[in-house]
């Protein structure tokens, strides 16, 4: 109740141009030269000291990217992207790898502070929040900081950059990077394959609950920078980890591309749950400038009884393409989907997730809530298929479109495949407007539109934002109203 | 209290309010009563600021001020509260949210801070149980799944948490059962003071032996036809309308 009325008075506090989150920092950072080529590929492979099978990784990404060309079937418009006007590594030039919090800049640090994320654990440990969230930051593309490492590591978590556990894990990092998106997935996967800077790497050990959240944020700062994380997440037999992922970045008119691969493995009965909040900046009122968000994310239930459940909150970017995905691998494994995606102003969304049925008795449910206001374009495009020998497969769908204003666009692309005759796969979709009766009954009891507005999108998102860890529920909620400011009246 | 002067008001090119006037003083509890499709509706939207209509001419002062300068969350904060015919549904939002919601805009709205949790609860609460609203109503999305008589409790209770200056109810009696009937009209016979007026709409003396209004208004073709004292509705209970129908033409 407090979220929502924190809701409401945020909502009033707000502009519809100033994104928040749109400062920039000043810091002298170390630029790639711009464009790509197999130098920059080593330059950024030979940056992070790696071993030569990741640099032959990389290069092979790279050849085959030049073979490929940009996905075009998703209800997206853009002018083609220069590859060879953006810089492919960008780092403060004050952090050259992970430190411990106290050599990381104190301007990172306030940045981060100013983003409302706790890096510093004494903070946490004072605040009143009884539930600790471990926290890697990345900024651009390196990562400044991973707190709680120490506590971690004694149940025996693996929470560090990416870039750091190819040197202190190489085996793990060998063994899993690429084995669910492979190098060869799609035209981003594969050139985040050739140059991707840094992002999170967990291991959980076998039986183990992770003891806290573990959270990554994500901010781009440099101009002209494209940001290609890396994020690796490995739930051994029968353990369990949560992980939220936030993102941000500068207002700048130009558009900054984003691209990122997250891969999560959970063996024998394992389960990750994977939230994000996506807030990128979304481009200004009149559609000028914001992140393109051109993200892979799939999860591989690879053992029996295993389980992956993806929860975001998408509320930011110019253009969002998204579909993060579960391989039922495993019999009895399980993947979950829930989703808030929302669209205002000239925003385009095309999110969804693909649910691929292999092992026997594997289940699915999909939950989706697409909100679109302004002149947006919200698309949900979701794949559910069950293999030959998937027998006793079910998935559920549930696909909610809510339009606000005249001039926005919600589509329900649903792509359903049955090799096996016992899967079951059931399918309901919905779009509604926000009537102006609902309206008015709200203002008539003294809610502005605005909160009026924000009051019933809250309402018809509850499913989701329940399956979301409280910190982030409550954060999640303010986002949704912020992003739909200027959206009536 | 409210003044409504030469009220003129329509919907697209259908008039629907034609030169209606009508005073309410502090205190007062004016019933209107008239012929199905009258405007006695279209007259509470238009008092509480809805916005498919167009008010033509007129005037609708709440004490003094001029309400149709004011959308609907502004008159609602200055002390409009209108108890809908056909109350609204809003899925996923619990009624105790939607509750403090509308009770923390109106202290916004005054200057006060909002409410502390256990206070707010504890308001809701007393309101509840006077009126018959159980705790698991409360918990629910707001009037989803409400049978209409519940769905009329909870408009009662909101605006006995609301304290409205001017409170309208409209047709509140249609879908109660004989204890609702009861019930609501100690609800809102509670919430009778001297500087609050009611607009009571209703078709029946029934509701009218429970709340005793001290003016009775037809209203007939989007005027008002007739006033007169409660013995007014019990002449229209044995007559009809058909003496004012014919008139307003
Ligand atoms: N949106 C609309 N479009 C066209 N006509 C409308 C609209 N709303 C109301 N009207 C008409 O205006 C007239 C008055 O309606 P209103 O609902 O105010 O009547 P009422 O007196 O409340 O009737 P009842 O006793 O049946 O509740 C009716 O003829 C109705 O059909
Ligand atoms: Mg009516």
């Amino acid at each position: 109740m407090a979220a929502v009325q924190e809701t409401v008075d945020r909502v009033k506090a707000i502009d519809v141009d100033a994104y928040k989150y749109g400062f920039v920092t000043d810091i002298e950072s170390e630029l790639a030269p711009k464009g790509l080529n197999e130098d920059i590929v080593r330059f950024i492979s030979a940056r992070k000291n790696e071993p030569e099978w990741l640099t032959q990784w990389r290069l092979d990404a790279y050849r085959r990217w030049l073979t490929m060309r940009e996905p075009t079937w998703a209800r997206v418009h853009y002018k083609p992207i220069d590859f060879q006007d953006l810089h492919y590594y960008a780092a403060p030039k004050s952090t050259p790898g992970p430190k411990s919090l106290d050599e990381v800049d104190p301007e990172l640090l306030r940045t981060y502070e100013k983003l409302g994320i706790p890096l510093r654990e004494q903070e946490l440990l004072a605040g009143v929040q009884t539930s600790k969230v471990a926290v890697d930051a990345v900024f651009d593309s390196v990562s400044v900081a991973t707190t709680f490492k120490a506590e971690l590591a004694k149940a025996g978590v693996i929470f560090c950059p990416i870039s750091e556990a190819v040197h202190s894990h190489p085996e793990l990092v060998q063994k899993y990077l690429g084995s669910v998106v492979p190098v060869t997935d799609n035209f981003y996967a594969t050139l985040n394959s050739a140059v991707f800077s840094d992002g999170s790497f967990v291991y959980i050990p076998p039986g183990v609950r992770c003891p806290m959240e573990l959270s990554t944020y994500f901010r781009i700062n440099e101009k002209k920078t494209g940001q290609f994380e890396r994020t690796l997440i490995i739930a051994d037999k029968g353990s369990y980890v949560s992980y939220l992922e936030g993102c941000t970045a500068p207002q700048r008119d130009e558009n900054q591309l984003h691209a990122a691969v997250v891969e999560l493995i959970a063996l024998d009965d394992a389960e990750i749950k994977y939230s994000t909040v996506q807030n990128w900046y979304p481009g200004d009122a009149e559609g000028r400038g914001g992140i393109y968000n051109f993200v892979t994310k799939r999860g591989d239930c690879r053992g029996p009884r295993s389980k992956i459940s993806w929860t975001q909150v998408e509320t930011g970017s110019a253009i969002t393409w998204k579909y993060p995905s579960c391989i039922l691998r495993g019999d009895e494994s399980r993947g979950e989907f829930y989703s808030i995606a929302i669209s205002n102003g000239y925003q385009q969304v095309d999110s969804g997730t693909k649910m691929i049925h292999l092992g026997k008795n594997t289940t699915s449910r999909i939950i989706s809530k697409g909100i679109s206001a302004g002149r947006s374009n919200n698309t949900y495009r979701g794949q559910v298929s069950a293999h030959r020998k998937a027998s006793g497969a079910r998935n559920f769908t549930n696909c909610d479109s809510l339009l606000i204003g005249h001039d926005c666009g919600a589509h329900t692309v649903p792509y359903i495949e049955s090799k096996n005759a016992t899967a079951v796969f059931e399918h309901e979709a919905t779009t509604s407007k926000i009537s102006e009766d609902q309206l008015f009954y709200c203002m008539q009891r003294g809610l502005s539109a605005e909160e009026a507005t924000a009051l019933i999108v809250n309402g018809f998102v509850r499913d989701v934002l329940q399956q979301l860890p409280m910190e982030f529920a409550v954060e999640a909620q303010k986002l949704i109203s912020i992003s739909l400011e200027g959206s009536v009246g | 209290m409210l003044e409504i002067k030469n009220l003129h008001a329509s919907i697209g090119d259908k008039k629907i309010l034609d030169g209606l006037t009508l005073t309410v003083k502090k205190g007062e509890v004016a019933a209107i009563m008239g012929p199905n499709g009258s405007g006695k509706s279209t007259l509470s939207y238009v008092i509480s600021g809805r916005e498919d209509y167009t008010v033509t001419q007129g005037e609708v002062l709440l004490d003094g001020v001029n309400l149709l300068d004011m959308d609907a969350s502004e008159r609602a904060n200055a002390g409009v509260f209108l108890a809908f015919q056909y109350p609204l549904e809003i899925p996923g939002v619990a009624t105790m949210t939607f509750l403090k919601a509308a009770m923390n805009a109106h202290a916004r709205a005054n200057g006060q801070s909002e409410l502390q949790t256990p206070d707010f609860m504890r308001r809701v609460r007393e309101a509840a149980q006077k009126l018959g609203v159980s705790q698991d109503m409360l918990k629910r999305p707001l009037n989803v799944g409400f049978s209409g008589g519940e769905k009329k409790r909870m408009e009662i209770l909101q605006m006995a948490l609301l304290q409205p200056k001017l409170g309208i109810l409209d047709e509140t009696d249609s879908g109660l059962d004989i204890d609702a009937l009861r019930v609501v009209s100690e609800g809102v016979n509670a919430l009778r003071a001297p500087d609050r007026a009611f607009l009571v709409i209703t078709h029946y003396q029934r509701l009218l032996d429970y709340i005793k209004p001290d003016t009775v208004h037809v209203m007939a073709r989007g005027r008002i036809v007739k006033t007169g004292g409660p013995e007014l509705a019990l002449e229209l209970e044995k007559s009809g309308y058909k003496d004012y129908v014919g008139e307003a033409a």
